[in-house]
């Protein structure tokens, strides 16, 4: 076949476009597999109880403080999420208020929301991602979206993390309702733990940087032990200081249902 | 006298109320004061001609679980002192029971508060404990109620048992109160079908359970009327309230999808005179962060029926539209507003309810409300309220 001198450069660019493609196809490969390494590294965990403080601080440094109890229930199929409840004991007025959630991959998680004033149970919408959790600056879908399928995941680069080496993964929302539309998030190389996430909003820009700290191994699951949430759009930050985890208590289906929540206390 | 010595030794207590970390004791409460101002003058013989109505509530929470977890018990004394109404001064124990929880079942044994429902207009099949209408006629305070509670949860779903051995009467404002019709509930000369009368034995049972997106609860009781006839008394000074036997079926429903909660909630009922169905149903929608803010607005709308005769318990949701909106602003204060009104479409009464509430430093919740009741005739419920709209303020601290 005859080539004219037009046809080479197309060629060439269609070839160069197949090597991306290839590169795209490779780092996203590679992005899944660096945030599935790091998620399964605690699969086995069982259930875990932790107590833990929710500093909520406005943009004049103004402090207000929540403690609040989390216990979670594993679901280690990758195909179902985890069982979590969400109990708070101060301030006061709301202490007893309990969340109850069946997280879901892709499909809407189930929550219950108990209102110890009435003594209520009330299913609530979960259309609710990106609504702030209990006035602080995490939203629910930071809470609940932790499964590892609820996303999808290019890798970018691997750069320095403080002390430490981190890939960096780009990671986009696959269920709907999110407040984002994508994420950056920080993987350690050694013990696969994510150091930092990066938010960047549904116009693209960056709306909220989360810091994960004092990691701490219980017996090879690692569990990040202060978070801050910082909003670089409002200078608003929320951290969560938490306790001793408590892992394999024993906590099983039972402990996770709505009919519980009135007899909680 | 009594309870005002009461509510000062709980104040005095208070500082002491710490949640004790390692112990498995716990100790809150908290203290209110309430201050009610009303539009009008009083438009009967025998109530107070001030506009205002002061009270002052307090309620402790003793509870106590076993190092395993398995056993718990609670203790929530509440107390209640009005400065113009005697009537609407009270002592209750809105918790006092123990517990044994097993792998699959849990035993109860006291005085507790359950509720059941999914509607926001009406609480049609809640049904356990007796309403403090004195306290507030929205029918959300209520009185212990003691019982014996078996609960077996499975994965099917939960069914609880209830056995209660003593009926509480519900409270009314007395002849100095407001919120009452011409003549006064004399509580004290309460009448019963049954001749057991307060220690008739009532029955409960209860499923609920979810399937997907869909909640349901289904419900039977058996015993004496929470909600009361009226009879004159032979003075003619006041009513009394007469409880009949009465059996019920209950069902309630939700149906949760994206944004929207679709709640209906049914009884069926063998009262005095006849067997009559009641249901509300409708809507709550939620526009999540309204223009890009933390805030929501909730909008709601329910249907509200009630078949049932003149003869039965009166009640305001016959034949009712209830369209209301609720503000949730996510703020650290927890900032919500609720306004609603009920529309009779019959008779065009009218009844307009609106509930603000926010949380100040860690431990103050102030709250903030307004009811009116316009647009009724003689005959209907609230005819008799024509004259007291009313702002209510309540400053509560937390311990």
């Amino acid at each position: 076949m005859k080539t004219s001198k037009l046809t080479w450069p197309l060629l060439a660019l269609v070839l160069t476009a197949g090597v991306f493609e290839g590169a795209r196809a490779n780092s996203d490969e590679r992005g899944f597999d660096i945030a599935a390494r790091s998620d399964r590294s605690d699969i086995g965990f069982g259930d875990s109880s932790v107590e833990l403080q929710m500093v909520l601080r406005n943009a004049a440094g103004q402090e207000s403080t929540r403690s609040l109890r989390i216990a979670t229930l594993e679901k280690p199929n990758e195909s179902v999420g985890d069982k979590s409840l969400v109990i708070f004991d101060t301030p006061r007025d709301i202490e007893g208020t309990a969340l109850l959630s069946y997280a879901k991959i892709l499909d809407p998680d189930d929550q219950w929301l108990y209102l110890p004033a009435l003594k209520r149970v009330k299913r609530i919408s979960s259309a609710n991602k990106s609504g702030p959790f209990v006035g602080s600056e995490f939203a629910f879908e930071d809470f609940t979206a932790i499964e590892l399928n609820k996303f999808t995941y290019t890798y970018m680069r691997a750069e320095a993390c403080g002390n430490l080496m981190c890939d960096v993964l780009e990671r986009q929302p696959r269920y709907a309702n999110s407040g984002y539309t994508r994420q950056m998030a920080w993987v350690d190389q050694v013990d696969f733990q994510i150091r930092k996430v990066e938010f960047y909003d549904r116009r693209g820009d960056l709306l909220k940087v989360l810091e994960l700290t004092d990691y701490r191994n219980y017996a090879g699951v690692w569990r990040a032990h202060q978070l801050s949430m910082s909003n670089v759009q409002t200078n608003k930050q929320t951290e969560l200081i938490y306790g001793d985890y408590k892992f394999g208590a024993g906590l099983s289906e039972s402990n996770f249902v709505k009919g519980r929540l009135a007899r909680l206390r | 006298m009594r309870m005002l010595i009461l509510i000062v030794t709980l104040v005095a207590l208070a500082p002491f109320a710490v949640y004790a970390e390692d112990s498995t004791w716990s100790v809150s409460g908290n203290l209110d004061l309430q201050a009610r101002l009303f539009a009008d003058d009083a438009a009967w013989a025998g109530q107070a001609s001030q506009f205002g109505q002061t009270s002052v509530a307090a309620q402790a929470e003793f509870r106590w679980h076993s190092e395993s977890g398995n056993q718990r018990a609670s203790i929530m004394p509440f107390l209640r002192w009005d400065n113009t109404d005697s009537e609407r001064s009270l002592t209750d124990l809105r918790e006092a029971y123990w517990a044994y929880e097993g792998a699959e079942a849990e035993v109860l044994v006291g005085a507790n508060t359950v509720f059941w429902g999914v509607t926001e207009s009406v609480h049609l099949v809640d049904i356990i404990n007796q309403t403090d209408f004195a306290g507030d006629l929205d029918g959300e305070d209520k009185l212990g109620q003691p019982m014996i509670n078996v609960t077996v949860q499975k994965d099917w779903g939960e069914v609880s048992a209830f056995v209660m051995p003593w009926f509480r009467k519900r409270t009314f404002a007395g002849v100095d109160g407001r919120l009452r019709a011409p003549l006064p509930v004399d509580t004290n000369r309460a009448e019963f079908e049954s001749s057991a009368e307060q220690e008739h034995i009532d029955f409960a049972l209860r499923y609920s359970h979810y399937f997907g997106d869909v909640d349901i609860g289904v419900n039977v009781f058996s015993g004496t009327s929470r909600e009361a006839r009226f009879v004159h008394s032979g003075d003619g000074q006041s009513v009394m309230p007469y409880y009949d036997q009465i059996d019920q079926m209950g069902l309630d429903l939700q149906y949760t999808r994206d944004t929207w909660l679709w709640k209906l909630e049914a009884i069926a009922r063998h009262g005095y005179s006849q067997t009559f169905a009641a249901a509300v149903g409708g809507f709550e929608y939620t526009i999540y962060q309204i223009s890009d803010s933390a805030a929501d607005l909730g909008l709601l709308l329910e249907y509200q029926y009630d078949g049932r005769n003149e003869l039965e318990p009166l009640t305001i949701a016959d034949n009712d539209v209830f369209a209301g909106t609720r503000l949730a602003l996510n703020d650290v204060q927890d900032t919500t507003v609720l306004a609603g009104l009920s529309y009779d479409v019959n008779t065009g009464e009218t009844f307009i309810n609106i509930e603000a509430e926010r949380r100040f430093g860690d431990n103050w919740v102030v709250e903030l409300r307004a009811r009116a009741f316009s647009g009724a005739s003689r005959g209907d419920t609230t005819y008799w309220l024509a004259q007291d709209d009313y702002m209510q303020l309540q400053i509560a601290r937390h311990f």
